[in-house]
């Protein structure tokens, strides 16, 4: 099953078959923290020959409550927070493609935690990377106990970058 | 002449009601609407006389529409209800459309704008005055009323407008008008929706906004003496509230109560079922009380008529099948078949009329606090039984009450001004002085004694069911056929279990 990618993936793009290389999936949010963990997943991958999936996910539930008006400009919000999370997403794989090493990315709505094992199980990835806290606002929805929840769940390794 | 009453009791019902000052400001505020509110009702309320009770004609209305639809979609609340289950799980939802609303999300907050005072003031109400009969007939209204809800929300979400930026708009007054039009019926269609929005500003002003602040200050006067007789002041408290939620656009004090509610909602069936446990034993009783009082026609009230005429009205009151309103907030679900909010729609009566309002009607009579003609009616009634097993349940029943009043506000205070900006178009200036009113209203609400009001929140919900089931008879061939389209889908495997 294919993961769905709402942010279609940059130069390069994987369908996420491809046995020959290894696949790393990082957690991305955006803040220096994150960006330490995509550094060390470029040194890693630099070494391995692995390329890198990026993922950035939006914390959101489907069972949650909310007043009409909010209910009315979901949709419109949806469509910003994409925006938001491709215009963090984009320029930072189209810079690790021209450093060389071959860079994926997605966004997803959902838990954290599940998703990014979900991804790591469809994409066949071989590892997990993500940073360890965060301070924006995005920082804490991806990140908040994420590292706890996601070591006790994840099918493949988790580095988690201090 | 009327015109010119109305118009200044909608623009400046402080200044009127000042003017009164020495008789009291609540009396005042009282004396300045009830003449007003009083032709509206009795128009509304036209009523019959059957075996010697008087039966507003109303509530026949949205009965028979409830039954016509029931037999149209071949009970589809009874034989869709696994489906609408399994929507509402998230059994069918695309992961692709993670972030977009979901069919429990709108379910939701559709509820949070009907389960509120309806489910607890209301029964109050349709025990006292219907005696326990009243029970049977809003259980089968709440039932029947599940395929009215189907049918309506079906149509919010098949003509909602979906705009540029990515909002929606949807509700009665877009069906009638883009669905009557198809049909080459452009003026009737204009003509309804009007009429709906008109109401609906009405309802939310009544229903929606001055019977939630009149009970819930009804409420908190019993448990804080410093604000009897008060009502004016717990009124601008409450206004002050809800401004900073709907003008200021404050939305964290809208989020906290959007969580605190369902919380509220849990603890009041828990301790309903706790209290109807640990009255076991009686609950045959009660039930036969139900059973009796629903055929006897020698029965306290008005006999069984009586007991079905507040069943029927309560039910429709609180879970407001037939009225349009809920399709209002269904249309923004994230579906690509408009059918699968009807399903989802059809568990709303469900909860709140079959499920809560039977639990509170059970407690009342289950307690014996019904003792008929005592004068404890509405919330008091409930919240006598409440505290006869759990003493002190009066306060968590207050906050309760006001949590579930200010959500049913927020919620109606959107219904309204979506029925205010299609009438006078989008904009921020509009939309403020919507606002506004619903402010002053929430003022005039908490005011006024119960009767007028009840009488005012009644009549202008009710009017709204009119131009809605008009527009609902006529519409209902293309529910049905995107009905069969949708089933068709279905048993084809092209609209399949994801999840």
């Amino acid at each position: 099953m294919n993961a769905p990618t709402f942010l279609q993936a940059g130069p390069g793009g994987d369908d996420g078959r491809n046995q020959m290389a290894e696949i790393y999936i990082v957690g991305v949010d955006g803040t220096a923290q994150s960006r330490r963990a995509v550094d060390y997943a470029v040194e890693r991958a630099k070494k391995s020959g692995a390329s890198l999936h990026l993922a950035l996910v939006l914390e959101w539930s489907p069972f949650s409550f909310h007043t009409p008006e909010e209910l009315a400009e979901r949709h419109k919000r949806r469509e910003q927070e994409l925006q938001r999370a491709n215009d963090v997403l984009q320029p930072l794989a189209d810079e690790l493609n021209k450093a060389g090493v071959k860079t994926t990315f997605e966004t997803r709505h959902g838990h954290a935690a599940d998703l990014l094992c979900k991804i790591a199980t469809d994409k066949n990835a071989t590892q997990i990377i993500i940073g360890r806290t965060g301070d924006s606002v995005i920082a804490q929805r991806l990140l908040g106990g994420l590292a706890i929840s996601l070591v006790q769940v994840a099918p493949v390794p988790v580095t988690i970058v201090p | 002449m009327l015109n010119r009453i109305m118009w200044a009791a909608m623009s400046l019902p402080m200044m009127t009601s000042f003017a009164h000052a020495q008789s009291g400001i609540d009396q005042a505020i009282s004396d300045a609407i009830a003449p007003i509110v009083n032709p509206i009702v009795s128009t509304v309320f036209y009523s019959v006389p059957v075996f010697g009770t008087q039966f507003p004609l109303i509530v026949g209305w949205l009965v028979i529409a409830a039954l016509v639809f029931t037999f149209y979609f071949g009970f589809i609340q009874f034989r869709g209800f696994k489906h609408s289950i399994e929507l509402v799980r998230g059994d069918y939802l695309d992961p692709k459309d993670a972030g977009e609303v979901t069919p429990f999300q709108a379910l939701a907050t559709a509820l949070s704008g009907t389960v509120g005072l309806g489910n607890i003031a209301g029964v109050g109400v349709a025990v006292y005055l219907g005696g326990p009969g009243a029970t049977f007939w809003m259980i089968l209204a709440g039932l029947l009323g599940m395929a009215s809800k189907f049918t309506e929300c079906i149509l919010g979400v098949r003509y909602r407008n979906e705009y540029e930026d990515g909002t929606v708009s949807g509700g009665p007054m877009y069906y009638l008008s883009k669905g009557l039009s198809e049909d080459g019926k452009a003026a009737l269609g204009k003509f309804l929706a009007i009429f709906f929005s008109i109401c609906c500003i009405g309802g939310a002003l009544g229903g929606g906004n001055m019977f939630q602040a009149n009970q819930s200050f009804a409420q908190i006067s019993s448990i804080i003496p410093f604000f009897e007789g008060k009502g004016w002041l717990f009124g601008l408290i409450m206004a002050g509230i809800v401004g900073i939620v709907i003008i200021g656009g404050i939305k964290s004090i809208a989020r906290v109560t959007e969580k605190v509610v369902p919380a509220m909602a849990a603890i009041y069936v828990g301790a309903a079922l706790i209290i109807i446990l640990m009255n076991i034993g009686s609950l045959p009783a009660a039930f036969g009380a139900i059973f009796a009082g629903a055929f006897a026609p020698t029965a306290v009230a008005g006999g069984a008529i009586g007991a079905l005429i507040q069943g029927f009205k309560r039910a429709a009151f609180s879970n407001e099948a037939g009225i349009g309103s809920a399709s209002i907030a269904h249309s923004a679900v994230q579906t690509k078949h408009p059918v699968t909010e009807g399903y989802v729609a059809l568990l709303e009566p469900f909860i709140d009329t079959v499920v809560i309002c039977t639990m509170t009607s059970l407690v009342i009579i289950i307690t014996g606090s019904w003792i008929p003609d005592n004068g404890v009616t509405g919330i008091a009634l409930t919240a006598k039984a409440f505290e006869a097993s759990f003493s002190g349940f009066g306060y968590i029943l207050a906050i309760a009450a006001v949590l579930f009043a200010f959500s049913t506000m927020i919620s109606w205070s959107y219904y309204g001004l979506k029925a205010w900006t299609y009438m006078f178009g989008e904009g921020q200036a509009k939309e403020i002085v919507f606002k506004v009113i619903f402010c002053i209203f929430v003022v005039i609400g908490s005011s006024m004694s119960l009767g007028p009001v009840i009488d005012f929140s009644d009549a202008m919900i009710f009017a709204m069911g009119i131009a809605n089931i008009i527009g609902l008879y006529m519409l209902m061939p293309k529910v049905k056929a995107l009905l069969a389209d949708y089933k068709e889908k279905l048993a084809s495997g092209e609209i399949k279990k994801i999840n």
